[in-house]
């Protein structure tokens, strides 16, 4: 048991990193474009605006964080 | 475009492999010096095979189980989120907000490491090195397994993944053996931050290709092709270079360490 709650650990901390905002923004934008797509949206206008969401969702996280760090 | 595919590929692979041996080389290198060369250098080999391993089992489980479309779905967006993990450590850090990597400093504390620790032989090696060595090449060639498994399986090619990645291992070790000291003439910085958009950029396309897999079981089809990942990579570089600058405007007003003192600081 506490083999696999090591790896699991390990696995979690290797892919999400420090930061689980990032990977919640991702599922959350694919989410969003699987929605759109489902929803009748062609595929074009699908695939740019969830690239776009990605774009926005990692660019209000890191400037959240970076805003945080005061340097050093 | 199945050209700029594999350079993109040759390029992401042996990059962002090259960055994680050096790493790797820095933590071998400071046991090797401090517990002996024996210990530190079967822990590295010990390492590799297991990656060797970890390589096989992965991939085999990835390429086998999983549809194209679940394939470039899943792993792309794990390659996505693994890729912004590494964009925003080098906005942070282009932008002043987080210290510079800095090999120098990471050698000469795993030096001091290796000299405090008690002598303690296990199998005929110095246990405190073998496992160090063990433990920083598996880590650090865990993220060169990913690296070459999820771009290999998604671009088609996993052997010029692994060959590229294997080439970066060889010139880091050559590198190694010659200046017998951490590679820190290396421009790590750059190259995480060259490697993270690669990542993103790769990622963002195969992620959102995949989620046809939801949506009727094939692939999607971006606007203009595989030439939509030369967009996708400028859209990534522009965004990246947008927050470096905001980032620098909203700097602390306090005066700021020189470069050397911030890397120091790692």
């Amino acid at each position: 048991m506490r083999i696999v709650r090591g790896v699991g650990r390990f696995l979690f901390d290797f892919v999400v990193g420090d930061d689980w905002r990032i990977a919640v923004g991702v599922v959350a934008a694919l989410a969003i474009g699987w929605v759109l797509i489902a929803g009748g949206v062609s595929v074009a206008v699908g695939v740019i605006v969830t690239s776009l969401v990605i774009g926005a969702g990692f660019a209000v996280t890191t400037l959240r964080e970076g805003r945080k760090h005061r340097g050093g | 475009m199945m050209g700029q595919a594999t350079g993109g590929l040759v390029a992401g692979t042996f990059v962002a492999s090259f960055v994680e041996f050096v790493e790797a080389l820095t933590i071998v290198l400071a046991m090797a010096l401090t517990r002996g060369w024996r210990s530190a250098l079967a822990g590295a080999g010990c390492a590799a095979l297991a990656l060797v391993g970890f390589t096989a089992v992965l991939g085999y489980a990835l390429a086998t189980w999983l549809p194209r479309s679940v394939l470039q779905l899943v792993v792309g967006a794990l390659l996505l989120v693994f890729g912004l993990q590494w964009l925003r450590k080098a906005i942070l850090r282009s932008s002043g907000r987080k210290a510079l990597h800095d090999e120098e400093f990471a050698f000469a504390r795993r030096r001091a490491a290796g000299e405090r620790a008690e002598a303690r032989a296990r199998l005929g090696l110095d246990w405190f090195g073998f496992v160090v060595s063990f433990k920083g090449v598996f880590l650090e060639g865990a993220e060169v397994v990913f690296i070459v498994v999820t771009f290999g399986l998604n671009a088609g090619n996993v052997r010029v993944a692994a060959v590229s990645a294997a080439a970066a291992g060889i010139v880091v070790a050559i590198l190694g053996a010659i200046a017998a000291r951490p590679l820190s003439a290396v421009p790590e910085n750059t190259l995480k931050y060259g490697v993270g958009l690669l990542l993103a950029a790769y990622g963002t396309f195969w992620s959102v290709a995949g989620l046809g897999a939801l949506h009727g079981g094939t692939s999607l089809a971006w606007p203009g092709g595989d030439w939509a990942l030369l967009v996708i990579f400028v859209g990534w570089l522009s965004l990246s270079r947008l927050l470096i600058g905001v980032l620098r405007r909203t700097s602390d007003p306090t005066p700021r360490q020189s470069t050397n003192e911030r890397e120091r600081v790692a």
